[in-house]
């Protein structure tokens, strides 16, 4: 019996990557469907920044510091464009919420019924998701990179480089597991929205969204020697918006970067057995309750 | 209790349920705006038995469907045997699987069709949705399109499944739902309901595919439906199921036997009947214009029937069972009746 299990395992794990590869490829065929919401939607995105150039002009006109918990002005804009990029890779829009609606209308039953797993089929849409984006979103992207340009500082080294586009895939892994392990809370409360929103309010907090997570390093917690900024490395949100961006900048570097990707991988691998044990248990009470 | 298990299930069990029984918790929701208040911090809920110990056997190559007046349990015991729930006692089998282990090996040998919960994408062509099929479970390509224009074809559906699935029609919708669940050639078919809503010429369109696909395949079919059309068009057995229990399990034909002491006879009149003569006749009787519709005991037929034609101003005479809704509903009914006894004797 386990013999033969062995002996097909390779070449059942090529059949499952392959079905993966035709959900991806469907996906990205049903997502063409609305490539035309994208456009509009992207550029609005960044009609923000306007707003941020402003503010931060102001805070850096009304003190006499050049730079504030190391960022230049120049720094801080370049920082929230950075965060934008991330926030491409790491925001899940729609993946709670439509989690708990195929639960709430019973559309979830088909993944008890059919011999696929729901939650690398919620991937490859995600990924299909992403890629239509990019696809779509680049154009607007490169535009304000361009016209930003000058406040950039120059490109980063090869190595940094690598370790941005790491911390960019891990992030996109650890955006997807956390907010689908939050709609399978689906499982037990007909309502997820309210606590997506209490989510997406921490995330806000202390992804580095609205400001970088440097600024924390000045809060006292209470314990000695370790600052606000010091926790927050040790949970998952920074990873989804400030992480990528600062190694761009340079901003963490050396053994500090390479252990916050441990730290990172480290999340990404938490929140998928999170997600697979709500899954598991989630369609147990499923099955148990009515179905 | 009549219990009729065909010679097919005994030699070939594909599905065997023993005792199955499913006890949901529902909560009672107060009417009103001050109860449900109150029903924030107190709950009071009940058990509802949806199935209270049901055994069923059914072999390879049948096709049964299972009736009952809504509530009755059917969609419980469909959603049992396809593993969408678990039992709350009993066993069951299906093709040698316990369905809610929900193996692969057993998810690959079975198909579920739930009324309009779609396995199509609704913002894509169906051929894209088949060839999603065609990957998780596993096809190889040359089987997998002849398989495919197999059933087309005999659907009559070729020129839509390039056409995105939110365009079409809900008879057509219905057709392409069939076509993507018999794909993968599942030897057990669960049937919720397939033809609700349909018009006539879609719902007997469907009828000779799933006869023709069943038989082909020997395919073991277990349908639900309200429609006796689709009963008497598709099923030779038929399994009554009334507040969780099995009220009847036997042929199409039996359940007339058994069930009906009358017949219907349809007597065409030169001219409508006046009350003298409508009196005559001396059986209930229903007058439509020049027609007139008794119900004459069974074992009188041969004995009154020529009297009948021998009367004066008889053009035409015809004697048919009683309709199969008004026995089945008449089986309901009277389930209905004797629990209603027994509540009354407690």
């Amino acid at each position: 019996m386990s013999g033969v299990a062995g002996g097909t395992r390779g070449g059942s794990a090529l059949r499952g990557l392959r079905t993966w590869w035709t959900m991806l490829v469907i996906c990205i065929e049903e997502r063409l469907v609305y490539r035309g919401d994208f456009a509009l939607g992207t550029l609005m995105r960044f009609l923000p920044i306007v707003t941020q150039i402003f503010l931060w002009t102001a805070v850096f006109s009304a003190t006499s510091r050049t730079d504030i918990a190391g960022y230049s002005r120049n720094d801080i804009v370049a920082y929230y464009l950075l965060t934008m990029v991330t926030r491409a890779f790491s925001s899940m829009p729609g993946l709670a919420g439509g989690i708990a609606r195929s639960i709430r209308d019973g559309s979830v039953k088909k993944f008890l019924v059919q011999p696929v797993d729901y939650v690398s089929f919620l991937l490859a849409a995600r990924v299909a998701h992403k890629l239509v984006y990019y696809a779509v979103a680049i154009a607007p992207f490169a535009l304000v990179f361009f016209l930003c340009r000058g406040y950039f500082p120059p490109p980063p080294d090869a190595a940094t480089f690598a370790a941005f586009v790491v911390s960019l895939l891990l992030s996109f892994l650890l955006g997807f597991f956390m907010e689908a392990a939050l709609g399978m809370i689906g499982f037990w409360f007909m309502e997820v929205s309210s606590i997506v929103f209490g989510y997406m309010l921490v995330q806000y907090l202390l992804s580095g969204h609205m400001f970088p997570i440097d600024l924390l390093a000045g809060v006292p917690t209470g314990l000695a020697g370790v600052s606000l900024a010091d926790v927050v490395r040790w949970l998952p949100f920074e990873y989804t918006a400030y992480f990528p961006a600062a190694v761009w900048l340079g901003k963490v570097r050396g053994e500090r970067l390479l252990w916050s990707l441990v730290i990172e991988a480290g999340w990404v691998v938490v929140m998928a057995l999170a997600c697979r044990a709500a899954w598991w248990r989630g369609t147990r009470r499923y099955s148990a309750f009515g179905g | 209790m009549h219990n009729i298990v065909p010679d097919a299930a005994a030699a070939d069990p594909v599905i065997r349920v023993e005792g199955l029984a499913k006890e949901y918790r529902v909560f009672d929701k107060p009417e009103g705006l001050a109860a449900s208040i109150r029903s924030l911090f107190h709950r009071t809920s009940r058990v509802v038995e949806a199935l209270k110990g049901v055994d069923l056997t059914v072999g390879r190559g049948e096709f049964v469907a299972l009736l009952g007046p809504n509530g009755a349990g059917k969609t419980t015991l469909l959603k049992l045997l396809s593993g969408i729930i678990t039992p709350s006692r009993g066993t069951a089998r299906v093709l040698g699987h316990v369905p809610w282990e929900r193996a692969d090996d057993f998810r690959r040998r079975f198909a579920l069709v739930m009324g309009q919960r779609n396995q199509l994408w609704w913002d894509l062509p169906a051929a894209e949705s088949f060839r999603l099929h065609q990957e998780i479970y596993r096809m190889e390509p040359a089987r997998f399109e002849r398989i495919r224009d197999e059933l087309v074809d005999l659907l009559d559906v070729r020129r839509l499944i390039l056409q995105p699935v939110r365009e079409l029609s809900l008879g057509e919708r219905m057709k392409l739902e069939l076509v993507a669940a018999l794909l993968h050639e599942p030897e057990v078919l669960f049937l919720d309901e397939p033809t609700i809503g349909l018009d006539v010429v879609a719902q007997h369109t469907i009828h000779e595919f799933l006869r023709t696909v069943q038989r082909q395949r020997r395919m073991t079919v277990v349908l639900t439906t309200h429609y006796m059309k689709d009963v008497v068009a598709l099923c030779e057995r038929v399994v009554v199921i009334t507040r969780g229990q099995i009220l009847y399990d036997g042929s199409l034909a039996e359940i007339v036997d058994r069930f009906t002491t009358h017949k219907i006879v349809t007597l065409d009149l030169d001219e409508a009947p006046d009350q003298r003569r409508i009196e005559a006749f001396g059986f209930p009787c229903e007058v439509r214009g020049p027609r007139v519709i008794l119900r004459i005991e069974r074992g009188r037929i041969a004995d009154v029937l020529p009297q009948l034609l021998r009367a004066e101003g008889v053009r035409d005479v015809s004697v048919e069972d009683v309709p199969l809704e008004e026995i089945v509903a008449g089986l309901f009914r009277s389930d209905r009746r004797q629990a209603e006894t027994v509540g009354a004797a407690r």
